[in-house]
């Protein structure tokens, strides 16, 4: 992998550096995504470079002032390249379709990663994501926190309007939309701080509506749930009532306790 | 009134009032220039209620040209905002004002820049390419532009009545539901597309007709020049894709204005229903601007490579190929909606499939200049611009194509970045392309070179510039429509996006200098057959007589006008009585009065929709009851026109 990267300079360029997330995946899913995006790219350089190359020469080659090849107006067709021009392309699609086929069945964001995953509904609200540890009875507002090398298994839903969720490190993001649930399977194999976000626009308080999402070791993150549900705070009705307004830049909050069932009724339009 | 009020005006927001003072001061010194020359009689009767095909091109594209300044205007916002806009910064736009630019630019840039550009065109250049004297429908075709010109007003009014919508381009619901966007915003942009998108029907209908029944004798299936096969595909997308954007709306406007549910997320709503109805209009969309283009590029590399296009069978069934298959893709928009591993994958490999049709074109476009002579003219110049450019686009298109590497990409800069990369060399300079390319035979003079290939280079360089940095921010994990963000690694590529867009103004200045040094007082007349043309339009005075041909010609070659050239061209014999069609004002009255009914929809002023919408209908049964819409040119008019040889 790191082999496959250095060979685009791009890459090289920007993987140094913790800004560019997708090219410095701290998960699985994430690494294989950048992987079949850097396998097409090489794939689909084999048509660009040579058409790229064309169009400079051959205008330059013919041009009417100084040209280089001879003139044949009448010359329009040629069996042997117009059955390349299909035929290169189509091979190239071919190759693509095949391994976007078994990527898009390997990497589907519903489908789990074995293990045993710490579980986690997660609700999209104007302008902030409610995270719900139903195993843990504990809850918190723009801050996720989740253990590496443990799978963890995403419900999502909105309470509002349709909404993205994705934490680039991560990888793979779905859509959370109202009425309804998605899944979503992520893991992380890195311990660290990584920015998740909504990326689909929702209005006024979009672009503030980013969360922390902290990957740390088992004992960190058991200790870390412990203090949570010693806290005190519990999300009741009249709390939820009250986070679900519309608001910009709420501050992050942790709940100790949450009324079992809650994502269910927010499903069902509560 | 409805709604509206006078706080409806944003007197207190100094960015919108000073647009809408310079928008208003324009439009009285345009008014006072027209007085002071006498010139209004001669706009209303030569130009507003022609149904001369040519002038109804002319003024489309005029009309495409002022809102592409419109909306390059809102996109030079949108580069500052998020040049400025990080960590505790929020920039200088008012809250709120990013949502809106953004939702008009793209509006604005797709329904009232590239659709009425390419209309404009084709209305220019098809029926001089087959031969015919006009379009099937000449009173259809000024409806269609009024209705246009009437939508395109109803999106600038907003600019300074009330809000434009703040829920994208797109207008997903339910966020475009009454709920979450009670404002006008929405319904200006819901009536702005019905009407725009009835205009688009129109002339859907309109071209394919004029192709199918009007072409010269001679001139078969197989012998059109490509851009009348662009033309004959893209319609055919216009005629199917359109009545789904329609319907599209209509649902949501129920939903907005009679409390109905189709795209709420409770009560039985469906939101995810809307988002497949608007794509299922918005990938043909995509295709509809930019199938004209790529006709565009094939007639200009032909031309000026001197030499037969190369391949013609193979592009007409490429184009048909993209026809059929941008219908079945339209999922790739929203792969994250969380459908099912197959139909994820067979959506992203029917997308795939697209680009092999257009790899074929783009060998086309080679080897047409292979063992030509190539002349760089500035059409020529646009072409070789999207030659070396679209690659690009089109691999970053395979690249979101499939799933798995949209799931990370999908709403970032990426996708931002790879649109425009089809969309501004793919269509814009396409069009371009046969603005300089056709410029000569529509107004009769040479479009000026110099200032032509400055803004060329403005354009190219500020296009990569202003976008491979918008790439790059994907990958750094920015999503698009971003009023302001925290990442500082973000905002040294939007610094540099923004001086790429400072390039492309300089662009667009000189080409606003080029077509005033060409239609100045040192204006040059254009020959008939300036660029050594092979097809039809070459062989008509320049500008082209009200009726076309004095006598139809006769096709006998693909590249019909170089054969009659190389056959040696006589002047007829004796001429015969043409009949044309009558100037009309209804179709302006039926734009005016569907701005009016559109407006008072958006402010619920319901009396004034009434009216309007009856005023309509009286309009459209008084214009059917009509029986002479047709003059008779006398054959000896005709004579003295084709002997003086220059006409207007
Ligand atoms: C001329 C130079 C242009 C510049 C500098 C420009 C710039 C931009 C910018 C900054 C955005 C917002 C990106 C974001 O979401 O963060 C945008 C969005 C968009 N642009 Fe352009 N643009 C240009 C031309 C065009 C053209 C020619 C078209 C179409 C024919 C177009 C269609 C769109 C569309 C559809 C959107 C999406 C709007 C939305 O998010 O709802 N643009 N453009
Ligand atoms: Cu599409």
């Amino acid at each position: 992998m790191n082999r496959l990267l250095k060979t685009f300079p791009i890459a090289v360029l920007l993987s140094g550096c913790e800004s560019a997330p997708l090219l410095d995946p701290a998960g699985p899913i994430g690494k294989s995504e950048l992987h079949l995006i850097l396998i097409s790219f090489a794939l689909m350089l084999i048509v660009v470079i040579p058409v790229t190359f064309m169009a400079f020469w051959f205008p330059r080659k013919f041009s009417a002032s100084d040209p280089k090849g001879k003139y044949e107006p009448e010359w329009s067709r040629s069996s042997s390249i117009e059955f390349v021009v299909w035929l290169v392309p189509a091979i190239i699609v071919a190759a693509l379709a095949t391994i976007s086929w078994r990527a898009t069945h390997r990497l589907d964001p519903f489908r789990p990663i074995p293990g045993n995953p710490v579980r986690i509904e997660a609700v999209s609200l104007d302008w902030k994501w409610l995270f719900i540890y139903p195993d843990l009875g504990i809850a918190t507002i723009d801050r996720l926190v989740i253990p590496v090398n443990v799978p963890v298994s995403f419900r999502l839903t909105s309470a509002s309007v349709m909404t993205s969720f994705f934490i680039p490190s991560l990888g793979s993001q779905v859509y959370a939309m109202g009425g309804m649930q998605t899944r979503l399977h992520l893991l992380a194999q890195r311990e660290g701080e990584f920015t998740g976000q909504n990326q689909q626009y929702s209005g006024r308080g979009y672009a503030d509506m980013h969360f922390r999402v902290e990957a740390v070791s088992a004992d960190r993150y058991a200790k870390w749930a412990e203090q949570v549900s010693r806290s005190g705070v519990k999300l009741d009705d009249a709390r939820y009532a009250e986070i679900e307004k519309p608001g910009i830049s709420y501050p992050v909050r942790e709940f100790s306790g949450v009324e079992p069932g809650l994502f269910g009724k927010i499903v069902k339009g509560k | 009134m409805g709604k509206l009020t006078f706080s409806a005006i944003p007197i207190d927001n100094p960015i919108i009032m000073s647009a809408v003072v310079c928008a208003i001061l324009i439009a009285i010194w345009i008014g006072h220039e027209i007085t002071k020359r006498k010139r209004w009689s001669w706009l209303w009767n030569e130009w507003l209620t022609s149904l001369d095909h040519k002038k109804i091109g002319i003024m489309y594209v005029v009309l495409a040209i002022v809102m592409l300044v419109r909306g390059f205007f809102d996109a030079i916002l949108m580069r500052l905002q998020q040049a400025m806009a990080e960590g505790s910064s929020h920039g200088f736009l008012p809250p709120g004002h990013f949502d809106q630019i953004f939702s008009a630019h793209g509006t604005i840039m797709i329904l009232f820049a590239a659709m009425p550009f390419l209309v404009g065109l084709m209305n220019i250049a098809i029926p001089l390419q087959i031969g015919a004297r006009d379009v099937a429908f000449p009173f259809l075709n000024s409806v269609s532009l009024w209705l246009t010109a009437s939508a395109a007003m109803l999106v600038m009014v907003s600019l300074g009545v009330g809000d434009f919508s703040k829920a994208g381009w797109s207008g997903y619901a339910p966020l475009s539901e009454l709920g979450f966007s009670p404002d006008v915003g929405v319904d200006y942009w819901t009536w702005a597309l019905q009407i725009a998108g009835i205009g688009s029907l129109l002339s859907g209908i309109n071209f394919l007709v004029t192709i199918l029944r009007m072409r010269a004798p001679g001139m078969t299936l197989m012998r059109m020049p490509i851009f009348v096969w662009a033309t004959f595909f893209t319609n055919m997308l216009m005629l199917a894709a359109f009545p789904v954007l329609t319907a599209a709306l209509a649902m949501l406007s129920l939903d907005r204005y009679l409390g109905m549910h189709f795209f709420t997320a409770d009560h039985g709503g469906n939101p995810m229903l809307y988002v497949n109805l608007f794509w299922i209009w918005g990938h043909p969309e995509v295709y509809i601007v930019i199938l004209p283009a790529f006709g565009i590029f094939s007639e200009v590399v032909a031309t000026f490579s001197s030499k037969r296009i190369f391949g013609y069978e193979s592009l007409v069934y490429a184009t048909g190929a993209i026809t059929v298959l941008s219908f079945a893709v339209w999922l790739h928009h929203f792969f994250t909606m969380g459908a099912g591993a197959d139909v994820n994958a067979a959506f992203g490999i029917a997308t795939m499939l697209i680009a092999i049709p257009t790899g074929v074109k783009i060998f086309n476009w080679l080897f047409t200049m292979y063992r030509g002579r190539v002349r760089f003219a500035s059409p020529m110049y646009w072409t070789l611009g999207f030659l070396t450019t679209f690659a690009i686009g089109g691999m970053t298109g395979v690249l979101l194509s499939l799933p798995p590497a949209d799931f990370v990409l999908h709403n970032s800069l990426f996708l931002v970045a790879h649109f425009h990369n089809m969309l501004i060399p793919g269509a814009l300079f396409g069009y371009f392309a046969g603005f300089s390319y056709w410029f000569p035979k529509a107004t009769g003079f040479m479009l000026d070179e110099k200032w032509g290939k400055r803004a060329f280079w403005c354009w190219i360089c500020g296009f990569y510039l202003a976008f491979m940095p918008l790439y790059v921010l994907g990958f750094l994990g920015m999503p698009r429509r971003m009023e302001h963000y925290a990442n500082p690694a973000w905002q040294p590529w939007l610094i540099l996006a923004a001086f790429g867009t400072l390039l492309i103004f300089f662009g667009i200045l000189f080409q606003g200098i080029q077509i005033a040094t060409s239609l100045g007082p040192k204006r040059r007349a254009a020959d008939p057959d300036p660029w050594d043309g092979r097809t039809l339009e070459w062989a008509t005075s320049s500008p082209p007589p009200s009726y076309n041909f004095a006598v139809l010609p006769e096709v006998k070659d693909r590249d019909a006008f170089l054969e009659m050239k190389r056959a040696g061209i006589h002047s007829p014999t004796r001429y015969e009585d043409i009949e044309i069609p009558k100037g009309s004002a209804k179709g302006a009255f039926i734009g005016a009065s569907s701005f009016a009914c559109g407006f008072g929809l958006v402010w619920h002023i319901w009396w004034l929709a009434a009216m309007a919408a009856l005023l309509i209908l009286l309009i459209v049964i008084s214009r059917s009851m009509e029986e002479e819409t047709m003059t008779i040119l006398p054959s000896g008019e005709v004579k003295r026109i084709e002997e003086a040889g220059h006409v207007l």
